[in-house]
This record gives structure tokens, sequence and C-alpha cells, in this order.
């Protein structure tokens, strides 16, 4: 993460957040919002969006807080921040859009611990000024989004035979309704993994950099050399400083 | 009311298995299943952890929240009670069950933004269990988290030594797994 003049133009972090570090294509991060919520593309639009709103205003508030929390209590200080939002969010859909708030129930105060927002508020928002940090929270958000929307179509594809609840497949087409139960939304995920497993094997023969794919959370949490991860993150108090220098190198020992 | 505990205690944790069906905790049950001990010894941690959180929970709820009127803040208040409540577990074994601490400590950290606790917690709120319920049925919870992710580690041991195609290798045979899991618990549903 260097911190010269074209990392934080807006537009870089927008496309940061869809493409380059898209949190659940490249990264795999907030995998139990991704499998929960994706039993349509509706659905999963919604929880997006619904997402991106809180990481946007939580990291540019993080970021006008960054100089003026003490390093010590800062996690539980964002944490607090974010389940405000979170708060202010879920009373916001109950009002306006009931139909959404039912549909994703209990996954909306869920957010709260979702690790992108965490991640993103640790890693980005702390160190960064409030412009930058806000247009990335937003092409987090999107990406989220995006790839949620992807998910939920796929699964509402195979499962129901709709997309957006227009009919999709021809009426011969006997939906495999396992696809928008829980088991398929298992293994809609071992094929999204599987298929960024080949394309590492691919780009690494070509010799590129490909340590980012899967660089969230993943596999073998007892020996993760990663000390800086949000799921342990009281017990890292020590050196935000280096904080991000860990989380690179974890990341990239884990590969 | 003892029936009406056996309903909850089977449903919570194997017809509505915590992982299996609602999601929740699924970054340990990824990442601490590679080897039966520590799969268990995750599982006794989640179980301790899960049912003193929802005991404390509940109770802030009925009596601070609730008398207060503020339980549009309960989202806030859980998460900081958990957080705080996971270190203060942490300290104290620490300092009075060093045996307790070598077996257990090591997964403590891991458990704190595990959202099955959170998760639990509000649904203890939504629908509206009261303070024992709401003990058995975190507790319930999280054997059935116990009981799932035991079950992966077994199966995941097993297929250390299976041929599996290269690009499967890691996530994606853990994840295949799961899913048949699931399939397998959605028998339960037969259950009540």
């Amino acid at each position: 993460m260097t911190n010269n003049s074209k990392s934080d133009s807006s537009m870089e972090r927008l496309y940061n957040g869809l493409v380059k570090e898209n949190p659940t294509f490249v990264l795999m991060l907030g995998m139990c919002p991704t499998l929960a919520v994706t039993t349509s593309a509706m659905n999963g639009l919604g929880m997006g969006l619904t997402t991106m709103v809180v990481l946007a205003l939580s990291n540019m508030i993080i970021s006008l807080l960054r100089n003026i929390v003490p390093d010590k209590v800062r996690i539980p200080a964002f944490i607090v921040v974010i389940a405000s939002f979170v708060t202010m969010v879920e009373l916001l859909l109950e009002g306006f859009i009931p139909a959404l708030y039912d549909a994703l129930g209990l996954y909306i105060p869920l957010i709260v611990v979702n690790c992108i927002i965490l991640g993103r508020a640790e890693s980005y928002a702390s160190k960064n000024p409030v412009i930058p940090s806000l247009f990335d929270g937003i092409g987090m958000g999107l990406g989220f989004s995006f790839a949620l929307t992807c998910i939920g179509a796929v699964r509402e594809l195979i499962g129901a035979g709709e997309i957006f609840g227009f009919h999709i497949m021809p009426d011969a087409y006997v939906p495999c309704a396992i696809f928008i139960m829980a088991p398929g939304a298992f293994f809609v995920l071992a094929a999204l993994t599987a298929i960024q497993n080949k394309i590492r094997m691919n780009g690494e023969k070509k010799g590129r950099d490909m340590s980012k794919i899967q660089s969230g959370c993943n596999e073998d949490c007892m020996n993760c050399a990663d000390k800086g991860c949000s799921h342990r993150f009281y017990g890292a108090s020590d050196g935000a400083g280096s904080k991000n220098e860990t989380v690179k190198a974890g990341g990239k020992e884990r590969e | 009311m003892v029936k009406e505990l056996l309903i909850i205690l089977i449903s919570s944790s194997l017809v509505n298995n915590v992982v299996l069906s609602q999601f929740l905790g699924l970054c340990p049950f990824l990442g601490v299943s590679k080897k039966t001990n520590t799969a268990a010894g995750m599982g006794v941690a989640v179980i301790f952890v899960i049912t003193l959180a929802s005991a404390v929970a509940g109770v802030i709820y009925k009596f601070v929240l609730e008398k207060l009127g503020i339980t549009y803040l309960q989202t806030i208040v859980f998460i900081l009670v958990i957080a705080a409540l996971v270190q203060f577990v942490e300290m104290f074994l620490k300092k009075f069950m060093p045996s307790l601490y070598q077996a257990l400590g090591v997964y403590l950290p891991l458990i704190t933004t595990n959202c099955a606790v959170l998760g639990i917690a509000l649904t203890n709120v939504q629908k509206k269990y009261g303070i024992l319920t709401g003990i058995v049925n975190g507790f319930a919870t999280a054997v059935g988290f116990t009981v799932s992710i035991i079950i992966l580690a077994g199966i995941r041991e097993k297929m250390e030594y299976n041929d599996i195609p290269e690009s499967f290798k890691g996530m994606p045979i853990v994840l295949v797994t799961a899913g048949l899991m699931a399939i397998a618990f959605c028998g339960f549903s037969g259950l009540l």
C-alpha cells in the first residue's frame, strides 16, 4: 500500500475495489454474508449496497478520527463507529424498504462483524485522508455488490431458472432447487474458489504476481503468521504502524 | 417448559445448524478444521464463549436495554459486551485456571469477531427468548457448531491422502465437503 498520489486518486480507488482487490472475487473476504444472502440476485444486490453504504460512511468517519483516537483503543472505536452506522441503516431499511429488511433479516446487524469493513478501516481508512477513504469504501462496496449480485444471479438461474425474477431458462428446464438452498451456496463458492486457484496457477506460470488472490481469510488460522488479522483483532494491539507490513507478510507467507 | 427447551436444543444444534444452514461462524469452520484435535478445542472454546455470551447478553438486554427503553442500541452494546467478555475470560483463565487456559487460550482471540456469537445474541432477542431459553439456545447452537467442525476435520484428515484435481486443492474441496455435509444435515429437518 504505497501512499503516492496515484494510488490515492478517487478513480484509482474505485477501480481498485471493483477489480484489482475485489473483496469477494480476489481477496475472499466476508464469506458469511456472501453465502447467506445470495439466494437471489436481488437479495445479493440489496446486501451489497447496504454494506457499501456502511463501508463508505464508516471509512469516512474513521479517516476523520484517525489522528484523534489513541492507538490502543482504535479497534473498539472503529467497531463503535461501524455499529452505529449499521444500526442507522437497519432502522432506515426497516422504515423504507421493509421487503429487503425482511429478506436480509439477521444478516443486516451482522454487517458489523463483516471482516471487509473492519479490514478496510484498519488497513486503509485509519492511515489515509478523508476523500480517498470515502472512495475506497465506495469502490470496495461496489466490488462487493457486483460480486454478490453475480453469485446471486448464478444461484437463481440454476436454482429457479430466473434472474431478478425474470424467467430466463426455457420452460423445459427443471430448476435444481438445491442451488437456492444452503448446500448450493457451498457448491457455487467451491466452483468460484476452484476458478481462482486455476487463474492463480496460470498466472504464476507466466510469472505474474498472484499473491492477492485468496489473501483474505482462508485456510489455516492455527498456523497463520498474520498477527494483524482482523479476526483476532484485540490480541494484536501492539505496533499499529507495522500492521500493514504484517498483513502483507502474512499474506505472502500463506501463499 | 422442559419439552420446549428440548425442542430448542434439537432444532438449534441439528436442524438449523449454525454453520451449515445459517452460514454463521464460517471463518473458524474453514480455518481451524485441519486437524481433529484443534477442531475439538475450538469447538469447546466456542461452546464456552457462546453460552456465556448469550447469558450476559440476555441479562443486559432484559435489565438494562429494556429498562431504559434503548433496545435499538442492541447491536452496538452486544458487540462491545462480547469483545470485552472474551478478553475478560482470557485474563481470568490465564490467572486462575492456567491448565484450561493452555487448552483454550489460543482459540479465544479467534472467537471475538466470530459472527456466530453476535448472531446468537441477536437471534435470542429476535425470537423473544427469556434468559434461560436464550442460554439453552446458545449452548445448543454451539454444540451444533462443534459437531459439524469435528466432522469436517475428520473428513479433511482423511482427504490428505486423496488425489484431488490440482485446482480443487485447498479451499474448493473443503467447500464441496461442507456442501455435502449441508445436504446430509438437511435430513435432520424431518426430526421436528
